[in-house]
Formats: structure tokens, C-alpha cells, sequence
């Protein structure tokens, strides 16, 4: 089970206390996109073993949106930060390369 | 230390649905004056920090989430309090809004009072963990709800009214006569 801290209002709960959002940093293609990137947005997602990128919802608690770097193997959790972001913060982006050298996870690393 | 058997139907804690409780929806920039003033104005207590809850008899200010309170106040001023905090707030981007009779309160008394939160919440309950002046919105079993300590011995939970029976028949059950565990008691 994981156990998650919330970035908005501090709390730590496991996971059960929260919602699981599916992969971060999706490229939301909308009218203008042609097939392709279309196709990738709606089907498309990296399925790691090992650095992970999620959105997950307090949704028992703040009701807030953040986002969450963990590790598929052993539930490691690398760090969360906030739904406002696009990328990764290079903080936390040195932390996982601490922990696990060599991580790439789509076009980030 | 148990007092197990002390509580009506044998239950391992007092179990009560409170009376009437106004509560005020606030919304809003946090760090604004017009938003701690519409607050603190109708409370008459401090702004709660982060996690924190400010609650005085049925008077008291809990911090919801980064941007809402949850303002109390006696049930027969809600109204008056709304259109006070409307004032307050002036233009401010923010909403107050009553919701009093969406809710249910109740409270969980005992030496074992912890136990019955901690068989039903994914929250940690240990005496130096969870301490009177903290405030959690979580879940109860299947439902959302959120409490506070009144004291050392005394929890006050807020659900929705439409999980009323729900939350009762929960902690009854959670309190069962002969269910103690003593795990924070020894
Ligand atoms: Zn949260």
C-alpha cells in the first residue's frame, strides 16, 4: 500500500485516503492535432518499471490535485509537487537520480 | 484502565448525535483580511493554521483546505452570520454559504474514544499523533467526514447529513460492548 503526503495541506494517509488520477504530464491534443497525437493522447501511456509519474486527488481530505514521483517496484514514494506544473521540479528530478542512477521515464531524465 | 461497560449499551465509548450545529462555508483567498475578518468576525476565535482547528463551546473556525474554512457558529445565528460575513467580504472572490442542515455532528467519548476513530479512519491516532487543536478531514468506512478533539477524551465529527445513519450505525459498531483493543490504552 502507499502512503502519500498531500503537498496542499500537509496531510499523510495511505493511499486509500485518495484518488489515483493516471499519468502526469499528458499533452491534452484537442481540435488542430492531427491523428497521431490524438490517438497518443487518448491511448498512449508509459507503463514503467521503476520512476513513475502520477496525478492523484486528496479526495477524502483537501480535495486538491497534486502530483507524485514513485517507484512501480517498491512503492518508494520520491516526492510530491503541486498539479501546476508541467515538468517535474529539478529537485526532485536529483533526488530520484540519487536513488536510482540512470531513470529516464519519457522524454524527462 | 478500562472502562469498558461504563458507557450506555455497554459500548466501549459514548456515542451522541449532537444537537443543531451552524456551520458556515467559506471560501477565498486565505491570506486576504477580508477573508480572515469575514471569518474571525463571526467566530470570535484566531484564524486556525494549516490542519488546525480554533473551536471554542459551539463557536470555532476549522481549516478545510487551502482555500475554505468551515466557520461555526450557534445554529439560530447562521443567518444573520451569513449576511455579516457578506458584508465583510465586501467584493472580495470569495463564497459564504450555509450549510448547516447539509451536515451531521457527532460525538465519540471515552478513554477509548481513539480506538473507535482508528478502527474506521486511515489516520493516525496515537496520543502524540493526533492531539486536541488538529482538525482532519478524512474518511469514516466508506464515507467522508471530518473531526476534531474537543479534549483528551473527546472527538467531534462532521458528515454529511445524508451519511447520518451511516456514521452512527459505524461507530456503534466500531464501539462495540467487549471491542477494545487498548492499543493506545494499554
Ligand atoms: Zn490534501
Amino acid at each position: 500500500m502507499l502512503t502519500l503526503t498531500c503537498p496542499c495541506c500537509g496531510v499523510t494517509a495511505e493511499e486509500t485516503e485518495f484518488h489515483a488520477g493516471g499519468e502526469a504530464h499528458l499533452t491534452r491534443y484537442g481540435p488542430g492535432s492531427d491523428d497521431t497525437e490524438f490517438e497518443g493522447y487518448l491511448f498512449m501511456r508509459e507503463n514503467p518499471k521503476g520512476v513513475h509519474f502520477e496525478r492523484w486527488r486528496h479526495v477524502y481530505g483537501c480535495g486538491k490535485w497534486f502530483q507524485v514521483a514513485r517507484c512501480t517496484v517498491t512503492l518508494e514514494l520520491f516526492g510530491a509537487y503541486p498539479a501546476q506544473t508541467t515538468r517535474p521540479p529539478q529537485a526532485l528530478q536529483d533526488t530520484i537520480t540519487a536513488k536510482r542512477p540512470g531513470w529516464s521515464w519519457n522524454d524527462i531524465a | 484502565m478500562s472502562e469498558a461497560g461504563t458507557h450506555p449499551g455497554g459500548h466501549i465509548a459514548h456515542i451522541t448525535q449532537a444537537p443543531a450545529q451552524g456551520m458556515i462555508t467559506l471560501r477565498g483567498d486565505l491570506s486576504t483580511s477580508a477573508v480572515k475578518n469575514a471569518a474571525t468576525g463571526v467566530a470570535a476565535v484566531d484564524m486556525p493554521a494549516r490542519g488546525q482547528a480554533n473551536c471554542v463551546e459551539d463557536r470555532g473556525i476549522a481549516w478545510m483546505s487551502p482555500d475554505e474554512l468551515l466557520v461555526l457558529c450557534p445554529y439560530d445565528t447562521v443567518e444573520a452570520n451569513v449576511d455579516k460575513m457578506r458584508a465583510t467580504l465586501g467584493d472580495a472572490h470569495a463564497l459564504a454559504v450555509d450549510v448547516s442542515d447539509a451536515r451531521a455532528t457527532f460525538l465519540v467519548e471515552g478513554t477509548h474514544a481513539r480506538e473507535v476513530l482508528a478502527k474506521l479512519a486511515p489516520v493516525d491516532l496515537a496520543p502524540d499523533a493526533f492531539v486536541p487543536g488538529m482538525f482532519r478531514r478524512t474518511r469514516l468506512a466508506q464515507v467522508p467526514a471530518a473531526f476534531w478533539m474537543r479534549d483528551a477524551r473527546t472527538f467531534q465529527i462532521v458528515c454529511f447529513r445524508s451519511h447520518a445513519q451511516y456514521v452512527h450505525d459505524l461507530l456503534k459498531t466500531a464501539a462495540a460492548p467487549g471491542s477494545a483493543v487498548a492499543y493506545f490504552t494499554g
